[in-house]
């Protein structure tokens, strides 16, 4: 691999930009993911992702910024759920999936009304990396940066919640909050990840890299940090494969994460596969 | 010791102490039986009741047992004391407030209910008891670190700080768990089949640490199958099943009737040869009254 490979692409406005949204989604997604991996919300996760579609394509009819769509939606259904889950009328998973189905089809019928569909769907299911404007960037930024920063502050909370719900009552702590500002977070890194790697393949940013890296460690921070490391790689050389053979951006980022983790996964030291199957 | 002054009662909660009032005070409490989802409306009705007018009380520093059958109540019973789970009737007071006012009480879960590859160590198991007391956007002080260390060493834990949990045996696992309870600075502490599943050695190095809380003056419930340790090793038996059978000394509490109102078909009376009862409980392992 010559250093031409490296910096070709970084020539290009669009492709720099690229680069820094793709590694601040790879981050995000993947400090948030190591909450939705060990709590158990991967499908939760996905279906908020599809959920989101309505107000990403109400905001695009009406020329707003889809970001503005996709937050009011997200949060929206994030509540939404969280609701109709303390209600115990349905099982969630069950009302986690007639809302997901629901609003996807809402989301589609709105958007086959506009002009030029089957480009827009593709962009929105996929990631639309290299239209990422100036102002998308900072958008992408910024919330990316709030949602680390809330994690930040109530990394300790988050911790008890996640692992022993009766501890977090006895302790006081406010868990109805926390469980839905966790829902909250997980929409703001949805429209974070949107232009990235679209709607139908952020559930692997948020649980490949987190999952690889609980090959690797034992400890929630490190976790979190390999996680993120290995988001924000993924971000960056799925952008590089994008523009040197040609293919969509979002499948190659989640194709390189795939990647890592079956690495991991064999080669794990101690708890690989292959490591464990030599052991025996 | 040094250390037995610093665990002790938590602070800013002793406000909320009536201490002239019981430690725990129930009175007709009642927690209907709530269905799962999608259950037919006849299994609705069959249920009424998880746990029906029960009235006592515990003082400080007892040491009580509650046993009963699989589905008695004694996790609900916890859960409701502990302030994790709300009555439909009755009152349930600590020190005279009720138990969502208190950060003193804690409740240690059945094994079965963690998740044991979870990525946390001991420390930072123990630890978390200490995140009521640190508060919100704050960092863990010198003072709590502290406070993990002496827990972790009241159970006979510390070499095992670095370890993940789901590395330890069972009976480690549970030590690590009070040592929780301790971080958490309890003053009551609400045990859930703590013994279940350990071998008799295991048995006994836990009940060696809750004795020694006993002396220190906290006071301790456990939930437990073992009618022989409820009798050789409580101050007090409270047998449950959804009603108050009976609460006092093991040898009024446990009496031939009342395990059988208790138990009813589910425990064997058989005779002995110099005419005493040989009982046998039929039930149980882990997974009970998930309410």
């Amino acid at each position: 691999m010559s250093l031409d490979w490296l910096l070709d692409p970084l020539q290009y406005e669009l492709i720099q930009r690229a680069l820094l949204a793709a590694t601040m989604t790879g981050i995000v997604c993947a400090v948030l993911g190591a909450y939705i991996v060990l709590r158990g919300m991967a499908f939760l996760g996905d279906a908020l992702a599809h959920t989101i579609l309505p107000g990403v394509v109400v905001a695009y009819l009406l020329g707003w910024p889809l970001a503005v769509g996709a937050l009011v939606m997200g949060v929206l259904t994030a509540l939404g759920i969280g609701f109709l889950t303390d209600q115990g009328m349905v099982k969630e998973d069950t009302a986690i999936g007639i809302i997901f189905a629901g609003s996807f089809a809402l989301g589609v019928a709105l958007l086959s009304t506009a002009g030029n569909y089957s480009v827009d769907l593709t962009h929105f299911l996929f990631g639309n990396l290299l239209g990422v404007s100036t102002s998308d960037l900072w958008v992408t930024l910024l919330l990316g940066g709030v949602v680390l920063a809330v994690i930040a502050l109530f990394y300790k909370e988050f911790l008890v919640i996640s692992f022993d719900m009766t501890l977090a009552q006895t302790l006081r702590l406010p868990t109805t909050f926390l469980r839905y500002l966790l829902l909250v977070l997980l929409a703001v890194t949805i429209v974070v990840s949107l232009q990235v790697v679209g709607i139908a393949l952020i559930l692997a940013m948020l649980i490949t890299p987190a999952a690889t890296a609980s090959l690797l460690t034992n400890r929630l921070l490190p976790l979190m940090a390999y996680a993120a490391a290995i988001g924000a790689f993924s971000g960056v050389t799925g952008v590089y494969v994008s523009y040197h053979l040609d293919v969509a951006s979002g499948p190659a980022v989640v194709l390189v994460a795939t990647a890592i983790f079956l690495l991991v996964f064999l080669l794990a030291p101690g708890r690989g596969f292959l490591w464990r199957r030599r052991g025996r | 010791m040094v250390m037995k002054e610093a665990i002790g009662p938590a602070r800013r909660m002793d406000v909320l102490h009536d201490t002239t009032a019981p430690l725990l005070d129930v009175e007709g409490l009642t927690v209907a039986y709530v269905p799962a989802a999608g259950s037919t409306p006849q299994a609705r009705r069959e249920e009424r009741y998880a746990l029906h007018d029960l009235t006592f009380r515990v003082e400080a520093r007892e040491l009580v047992a509650v046993v009963g059958p699989n589905g008695a109540g004694k996790s609900t019973l916890f859960k409701v004391i502990a302030g994790t789970l709300a009555s439909d009737a009755g009152r349930v007071t600590v020190y005279g407030h009720g138990p969502g006012e208190h950060i003193c009480i804690a409740y240690v879960p059945q094994r079965s209910q963690i998740d044991w590859s979870f990525p946390v160590t001991v420390k930072d198991v123990v630890m978390m008891g200490r995140v009521g007391q640190i508060g919100l956007f704050r960092r863990p002080r010198r003072e709590d670190w502290a406070f993990v260390e002496q827990a972790l060493e009241r159970v006979n834990a510390t070499a095992l700080r670095h370890k993940q949990i789901g590395e330890l045996s069972g009976g480690q696992q549970q030590r690590v768990f009070i040592a929780r309870a301790l971080a958490q600075q309890a003053e009551l502490i609400l045990l859930d089949e703590p013994l279940t599943g350990l071998d008799v050695p295991n048995q006994e190095a836990i009940f060696a640490v809750l004795e020694g809380l006993h002396e220190d003056g906290v006071t301790i419930m456990v939930a437990t199958h073992d009618l022989q340790l409820a009798a050789d090793r409580f101050g007090r038996v409270m047998l449950l099943n959804r009603e108050l059978v009976a609460f006092g000394p093991p040898e009024e509490a446990l009496t031939q009737a009342n395990l059988l109102r208790a138990y009813g078909g589910h425990m064997h009376v058989l005779p002995g040869s110099d005419g005493d009862l040989v009982l046998a409980d039929t039930c149980c392992d882990g997974h009970e009254d998930e309410l």
